[in-house]
């Protein structure tokens, strides 16, 4: 057994209201600078649709994640050997305008235009060449609110794969949001992908970081990672990725998307799994079995065996309480209600999600007297198909999807029982069995879910300031105080100062 | 003259090497990298730089081949004059083809695709000109001097005289009377040489030969970690 730490995440989906805050102060703390502008660590999308960049879960395009061959476990996209044989080319990398062309308006034009019998506007201005843009024609949240509608949303290849027709009628459209940062994998394929060796996975919390002094620019890591998620610096030619706000979380606080979240509905904690059971879990056979196959690696952090021999790797006193009341523990492992995002692509990520509940498509006639037990075929008829819930988050396994929502449901109607009546007993109810639960376990869930305070949302311990003196530096890496401003910035088409 | 260019020149340009790339690792170390631009344009990149790559490991090869490896191996091995000059011709013009080829499709992609001309440097402007500088007299001598006035036989001039500068005893005697053709080679691929460490050049020392060897996942402790 060899334990390692990981500080991982968990977004509650049914508490996001698709408002954005999280990407905005992600940028202006991280990628608010030249070569960075098409970036965002962290992005919202509205789902069905293509995501940023587009179609970025098309593996048959981009090559990313690992896949099984004769057992063992190959990065997509190929191997080194592969690798540096396309070096001077790589043909799975997206481009620029997969992402799209970032842009400001030309501000000035509006103070120094000469009188005239028009109001001045101020025009696109592309941020990479710095030349007018006549129309811009996609963006990172384009399609916010299925925008672009019946065009847009089959560019989804979620959507692509559902047997089913998905109406796109007004009556008939769903749609969920889904925030997106860097998985901090267990597995990661970017680090797999690297040939410089660049891109590490810091041994102590699992943080995966860019070195910027190694990093040479080969670029294979932006399309081995399947969610997309590394970043090509074009004014620095380095890669560079979500760094889990590490200096704000060896202080013991939230990320910065964390922290500005309105709706509240991210979480973050401490686990503690065992390092040398992730390839074997990465190399189950059957994609739907990877789910628990992860769950599997993950220890009880309540176990005295478990302590002792976290003690013996040396993680620390206040890292093992944090595990203890993490989170993240008690929601994907213990309820088992936070899902990985896409276990299919064998990386074990670890930004976990609770599926959202959807409104029920036919109208429950007999809703004055609708037992709890009426909740369980209601749970089949949501409006966002279980189909799509379990593309993005089970490898198309329903059950698990079921499962979850039914215990999200149950949660809903035995807290609706107890403060405002009308409902019979939950404890003799089917919908508990069926959803696998306790009413104990119910009442804990609706606590963190629904009125957990910050401290009980997040659980971070502080950075190992004694293994350190120079927290921060010592390891050269992913600090962007020397690169912004950026070497090489004399290649930015135009001064800061003239986007007024 | 002819001193200067054959016995001291080849030293500037060495020590240049030298010293600009160990400043620059050492102190510029975030500047060491191949700065793509394949996110701005792929298709004509896809054919130019993998011709110019290809074409200038097959041109590597094939000085080794002509220049480090002194004449007498070949002849140990039996293979006459004759034969290597149509191997030479042959496999040298192609790989001299892909890199001038390569090169002239990079150039116009650089200057009429505005994402990357915007961006493009005099350094990277002087990377591909003088590389097309050096390539097509390379080229050219291969294809046309060659198959034209004669198969200069430079393994017994060139090859003993580069092999010379490692000994630190120049013979400059042997490349006074070299073609001209040759020669103007020989200097302008070293002042590309001494270009290496001031421009994207420097990405060929960091080959990621090791990648193969390594273990897929890496980790990274902090110092004393686990003495605590």
């Amino acid at each position: 057994m060899r334990i390692k730490a990981q500080v991982a995440m968990v977004m509650h989906l049914d508490k996001c209201i698709g408002c954005h805050t999280c990407s905005v102060t992600c940028k202006n703390t991280w990628t608010n600078r030249p070569g960075m502008e098409y970036v965002w660590y962290n992005n919202v999308e509205t789902r069905p649709g293509p995501g940023y960049p587009k179609e970025w879960e098309n593996t048959d395009r981009y090559k990313g994640g690992w896949t099984l061959r004769n057992g063992q476990l190959h990065l997509r996209a190929g191997g080194p050997i592969s690798k540096l044989a396309n070096i001077f080319y790589n043909p799975n990398m997206a481009t620029i305008d997969d992402f799209y062309e970032p842009w400001t308006y030309d501000y000035q034009h509006l103070q120094n235009a000469p009188k005239k019998e028009s109001l001045p506007v101020a025009r696109p201005i592309s941020m990479i060449t710095g030349k007018y843009i006549d129309k811009p024609e996609w963006g990172s949240n384009w399609d916010d609110d299925l925008a672009g509608g019946s065009e847009i949303v089959p560019l989804d290849p979620n959507v692509q794969k559902l047997q089913e027709h998905i109406a796109l009628e007004y009556e008939k459209t769903f749609m969920m949001y889904l925030p997106r940062i860097c998985e901090h994998c267990l597995n990661p394929s970017c680090v797999a992908s690297c040939p410089s060796g660049a891109l590490y996975k810091r041994d102590e919390d699992g943080i995966v970081l860019v070195d910027q002094e190694a990093c040479r620019g080969w670029r294979f890591c932006m399309n081995g990672c399947p969610y997309h998620k590394v970043y090509y610096n074009w004014n620095t030619h380095k890669a560079e990725k979500c760094n889990f706000c590490y200096p704000r979380t060896e202080a013991g606080l939230p990320t910065v998307c964390s922290e500005t979240c309105v709706g509240r509905i991210r979480y973050i904690g401490v686990v503690l799994y065992d390092a040398d059971r992730v390839k074997e879990a990465a190399s189950v056979e059957d994609p739907k079995d990877l789910y628990e196959a992860q769950l599997s690696v993950f220890l009880d952090p309540n176990d005295p065996e478990v302590i002792e021999k976290a003690r013996e790797a040396g993680i620390n006193e206040s890292w093992i309480t944090s595990a203890q009341e993490s989170p993240i523990y008690k929601m994907a492992m213990k309820w088992k209600i936070a899902l990985p995002l896409h276990p299919e692509y064998r990386t074990l990520p670890m930004v976990w999600y609770v599926p959202p509940l959807s409104p029920i498509m036919n109208h429950i006639t007999n809703e004055q007297d609708l037992s709890m037990d009426g909740y369980i075929p209601a749970v089949d008829d949501m409006r966002i198909p279980m189909e799509y819930l379990a593309s993005l988050l089970t490898a198309d396994d329903t059950t698990v999807i079921r499962r979850v929502l039914l215990k999200m449901a149950a949660m809903r109607v035995h807290m609706r029982a107890k403060t405002v009546g009308g409902m019979d007993e939950m404890k003799t109810s089917k919908l508990l069995k069926e959803a696998d639960t306790t009413v104990e376990e119910l009442e804990d869930m609706a606590r963190l879910l629904g009125v957990a305070k910050y401290n009980e949302r997040f659980v971070i311990p502080t950075g190992r300031r004694e293994m350190d003196n120079n927290l921060h530096y010592k390891q050269g890496a992913c600090s962007i105080e020397d690169l912004a401003p950026a070497e090489g910035m004399v290649t930015y088409p135009y001064e800061r100062s003239d986007l007024g | 003259m002819g001193f200067f260019w054959w016995g001291i020149f080849p030293y500037i340009v060495g020590t240049i090497l030298v010293v600009a790339s160990v400043y620059r690792f050492v102190f510029r170390g975030k500047s060491w990298h191949a700065p793509s631009t394949e996110i701005f344009e792929k298709k004509w990149l896809s054919i130019g730089s993998r011709l110019f790559h290809w074409g200038i490991v097959f041109a590597f090869i094939g000085h080794v081949m002509g220049v480090l490896i002194p004449i007498s191996f070949y002849e140990a091995l039996g293979i006459s004059d004759h034969l290597y000059h149509v191997g030479a011709i042959a496999g040298g013009g192609l790989a001299g083809l892909m890199v001038v080829v390569g090169l002239i499709v990079l150039l116009i992609r650089k200057v009429s695709n505005p994402r990357l001309s915007v961006h493009a440097s005099f350094a990277d402007y002087f990377t591909i000109i003088w590389l097309l500088v050096v390539a097509g007299l390379g080229t050219y001598m291969t294809l046309v001097y060659n198959t034209t006035v004669v198969a200069y036989e430079y393994r017994v001039t060139i090859g003993p005289w580069f092999r010379s500068l490692f000994t630190l005893q120049p013979d400059v005697e042997l490349m006074l009377a070299v073609p001209l053709l040759f020669q103007l080679h020989v200097i302008s691929s070293f002042i590309l040489f001494a270009a290496i460490p001031f421009t994207q050049l420097i990405h060929m020392f960091s080959f990621p030969g090791r990648y193969p060897a390594r273990a897929p996942q890496q980790y990274r402790a902090r110092d004393g970690y686990k003495n605590n």
